[in-house]
């Protein structure tokens, strides 16, 4: 009876209503959200993470940092935490800041990232600041601001020459530029990592959602990027190097949450499949 | 009126951002209501993103590629830097306009010259790209000493990372050898192979579970946060 009765727990437990892990799944991430002061530690920042930092931090007043905004509103939550951040930390470091888009959704993206920040720094646009939009054509237009880039954004999105703005002066190509950060959900970075580095020795860095965070490890490893963000991990630690925390930091509690019950999930099905192989095979 | 005054009277409840935010809570949960139970409402709110995507892809295209590439140049050159007409985008403008002749049986021919000139243009720029970018580089940057030195003595650390990296690159590429049979010597390697593939597919699964429930957290931040923020203003 004993044995029927571990049995069927069993039997139970691996044919469970997926549903209920979803509503685990669910209580897991609302719950930290709903729970006043609850907070899991964040961990340490990665050295991937603080390798951009650094380098943006090393800069001198003035330099012409680059963010590419190549991402849409599906990827706010991971994204857009790092953009602010990014943007907040350059503007701190009185960096003049040039945003491009290949991905037609990401100057909108991006000019809210860098109208925040410039709001927090006091910072103008047109001056410290410029949205240079979207471009199509995707690597064919990454290569072409290797040559000039007034031919490939020759205005800004707010249909200004981009040639006559304070904040462009100085700048022409790749070798005016001092630092590259990738942001995206899209497979761009590789076309930036082969026509802006590869080609014309652009540093860079890239941020990209977690799912792909992998295929750019290698890139790492050969040293074409000195650093990667990675996900809303990667922006919560960037927000906690620069001191601001904001959506990335708040999202990583639940995140340990969920994660926590995932795996928790997953050994319970791997004993409760095992425990039924050896009955049944028994 | 001054928004407090709007809040006051209610007409802040009719005001853009308050119905945009009360469509966008109605369309979370229509969409979350698929983990219940597919139903009417998720398919309602599905197709009506599928729909609203395209059209703002269409309207992004318009006015962020379409007016200042190709209008601009050719009947408003007052708005671009050199103020002269560039009529040479007659021929982009041609081959993209080529494009939409698929949707017409008898003309569908057409569509093929620029496909082709895409695909000339794709292929020049992305072979040698992935040479110079990915295969050569990741070829050098597996070539690692299995002994390296560190200030005069012996790296073991290092020495055993590089082992690692030159056996998982030999046995999954065994794994991928189909010309032989995989058994004996080469059967154990490929198996290692297979080893190495699990843990990064591991490495990529654990990476897809954290952007997955990232996006989650983003709606919950959303329905936690922002909309409160807009629904409830601050009292004037």
């Amino acid at each position: 009876m004993e044995d029927t009765g571990t049995r069927s727990f069993v039997e139970r437990l691996l044919q469970l209503d997926r549903r209920w892990i979803f509503l685990g799944i669910a209580l897991a991430v609302v719950v930290p959200f709903l729970v006043p002061g609850f907070k899991m530690r964040s961990g340490v920042v990665s050295p991937r993470t603080q390798s951009i930092y650094d380098t943006i931090n090393g800069l001198p007043a003035q330099s012409v940092v680059m963010f590419a905004f190549d991402y849409g509103p599906a990827s706010i939550p991971e994204m857009q935490p790092m953009a602010v951040a990014l943007c907040k930390h350059a503007m701190s470091r009185d960096l003049r800041v040039i945003g491009v888009a290949i991905h037609p959704q990401g100057p909108l993206l991006g000019g809210q990232a860098l109208r925040e920040a410039a709001e927090e720094y006091g910072k103008q646009d047109g001056v410290d600041y410029v949205n240079l939009g979207y471009k199509p054509g995707g690597a064919a237009a990454i290569k072409g601001i290797g040559t000039n880039i007034y031919k490939v954004f020759p205005t800004d999105l707010s249909g200004r020459n981009s040639a006559t703005l304070a904040v462009m002066q100085g700048v022409r190509t790749y070798d005016n530029i001092d630092f590259i950060v990738a942001l995206s959900s899209t497979p761009a970075p590789f076309s930036w990592i082969a026509f802006a580095h590869e080609a014309y020795g652009a540093k860079m860095g890239v941020g990209v959602t977690a799912v792909m965070a992998t295929d750019f490890y290698p890139y790492l490893q050969t040293d074409q990027i000195v650093g990667l963000i990675n996900g809303l991990k990667g922006a919560a630690e960037y927000e906690d190097l620069i001191r601001h925390p904001s959506y990335g930091m708040l999202g990583m509690s639940a995140q340990s949450v969920a994660h926590l019950w995932i795996i928790l999930t997953v050994i319970i099905g791997n004993i409760a499949f095992f425990m039924w192989r050896a009955r049944t095979r028994g | 009126m001054e928004p407090g005054e709007a809040v006051a009277t209610g007409m802040y409840y009719l005001s853009g951002p308050v119905i945009g935010t009360g469509v966008a809570v109605l369309l979370t949960l229509a969409i979350y209501s698929f983990l219940y139970a597919d139903n009417p409402v998720y398919k309602f709110a599905e197709h009506l993103f599928v729909g609203v995507s395209a059209a703002y892809g269409v309207a992004i295209t318009y006015h962020m590629a379409v007016l200042p590439l190709i209008i601009d140049p050719l009947f408003r050159p007052q708005n671009t830097p050199s103020g002269q007409p560039q009529y040479w985008v007659i021929i982009p403008a041609l081959l993209g306009l080529m494009m939409f002749s698929r949707f017409f049986r008898r003309y569908d021919w057409m569509s093929r010259w620029p496909i082709a000139f895409m695909m000339g243009i794709g292929a020049g720029l992305a072979i040698p790209a992935t040479v110079q970018t990915s295969l050569l580089p990741h070829l050098y940057s597996t070539m690692q000493p299995l002994a390296p030195m560190a200030e005069g003595r012996l790296d073991l650390l290092t020495g055993i990372d590089n082992l690692l990296l030159l056996v998982g690159v030999v046995c999954v590429l065994i794994y991928f050898y189909f010309s032989l049979e995989h058994k004996g010597v080469f059967g154990v390697a490929s198996r290692v192979g297979i080893w190495f593939l699990m843990i990064a597919f591991g490495a990529g699964f654990g990476n897809t579970v954290m952007a997955r429930i990232s996006l989650l957290i983003g709606r919950v931040q959303f329905l936690r946060f922002d909309v409160p923020e807009i629904f409830f203003p601050p009292s004037p």
